[in-house]
């Protein structure tokens, strides 16, 4: 399985060792948020989990989860949370800065010009057919995002089993039921958390 | 369509979305409610058809899905201009209401991102911090493989098979779980199976 888990035991916190891959300068952290938004069609966060955990290394799997899941409860849209918490741990608010910069400059200008050509070809079928495999291609990119993140939970605090039953119910919650996230947030993440925090009593 | 506007007006508009910026719980689209409520129902500044496609084009684009809001604002614009053909002046309108409504949805989250997150790196080592990290992953996981659920079962549309959407779905998700294959050459296959009516 070609996931890049070389993180260390889910119990220490994530503090990046000296040899570790990071970006270079805020001018690196705006590029390769740039070049990393450019391929998200359809939402950037399949890409993020490619790009920082599996090609630049940036942050390890675990790391990823961990950020991803404040990312997730903050008010904001995760993907530009998640470069604001990646540049801001780096370069501070001069790496925040531009993190957010790359993520949205380029991203904005495509979005501009594609919605002054979309005028001339709305009525195309085969251009809303497009539209469509696209979007369909980019659900299967998040939900295989999803799957490959599992492997870290092999060692969580609560074991395999009881987290993966406890991401079971999210998503049956989420997906089949189709609660309000608030709700499924407070009431699954509030137990999750409540329990993890048992488990690791000192 | 043709809207005036004037100073307050865009004020206005600033303070809304600063204001939806707090509540975007879980990412901008969960307020796309209240911005139709807002623009098209109470301010008449987009028409229903401009805020619909904002939200497809956006969602089609390459990037982050709210730039969206990037594009009502950018549609408020043209309209106060007297539309696109009005020429430079409309796009400078359109690029001053796109600055706005940015700016607005970004701003306020953005800022208690980065304080949050610094709050919660200098504390990490505490049971309640590591324990919140390490409770949300399980649930992280699970969120991922639903959204993305959500998202492929949403191109299912009224009236066609919906199997090859699954299909295509799974198959994707196949592809990028146990291959290193680009991306981009997976939504060139979809973008081409869809054009040619195959999904």
């Amino acid at each position: 399985m070609p996931l890049a888990t070389t993180a260390p035991a889910a119990s220490s916190p994530p503090s990046p060792p000296g040899d570790r891959p990071r970006p270079q300068s805020p001018g690196d952290l705006f590029l390769s948020f740039t070049v990393l938004a450019l391929q998200g069609f359809g939402g950037v966060l399949a890409i993020v989990q490619r790009e920082m955990v599996e090609k630049k290394r940036w942050l390890t799997a675990d790391e990823f989860l961990e950020d991803w899941a404040v990312a997730q409860v903050m008010p904001g849209p995760n993907v530009v949370n998640l470069a604001l918490m990646i540049g801001d741990r780096h370069f501070g608010l001069r790496g925040a800065l531009a993190a957010l910069a790359g993520i949205l400059t380029v991203p904005l200008f495509v979005v501009l010009a594609l919605a002054v050509l979309y005028a001339h070809y709305a009525a195309d079928p085969r251009v809303a057919g497009a539209l469509r495999g696209m979007g369909t291609v980019s659900g299967g990119l998040i939900a295989a995002t999803g799957v490959k993140l599992v492997a870290p939970l092999r060692r969580h605090p609560l074991g395999f089993a009881a987290a993966l039953g406890v991401a079971g119910a999210v998503f049956a919650l989420i997906a089949l039921f189709r609660l309000p996230l608030g709700w499924v947030l407070l009431a699954v993440g509030g137990a999750s958390c409540a329990w993890t925090w048992r488990r690791i009593a000192p | 369509m043709t809207i005036a506007l004037h100073w307050h007006d865009w004020l206005a508009l600033l303070g809304q979305y600063m204001l939806l910026s707090l509540m975007s719980i879980s990412g901008a689209i969960t307020t796309v409610p209240d911005m139709h409520r807002y623009l098209v129902d109470q301010k008449g500044w987009l028409t229903a058809a401009q805020f619909n496609s904002s939200v497809a084009i956006a969602q089609a684009a390459p990037g982050p899905n709210v730039l969206f809001v990037g594009l009502m604002g950018w549609n408020v614009g043209l309209n106060a201009a007297g539309g696109i053909g009005a020429g430079p002046h409309a796009w400078l309108t359109g690029l001053l209401g796109l600055a706005i409504t940015m700016t607005g949805i970004l701003l306020p989250s953005s800022t208690l991102a980065c304080l949050a997150t610094r709050w919660a790196h200098r504390h990490r080592e505490r049971r309640g911090v590591r324990a919140f990290k390490q409770g949300m992953a399980p649930v992280v996981v699970g969120l991922l493989v639903a959204t993305g659920w959500v998202l492929a079962m949403g191109n299912a549309a009224p009236g066609r098979p919906a199997w090859p959407v699954w299909l295509l779905a799974a198959v994707t998700g196949f592809i990028v779980w146990r291959t290193r294959l680009h991306l981009l050459w997976l939504l060139g296959a979809g973008a081409l199976l869809g054009a040619l009516g195959l999904v």
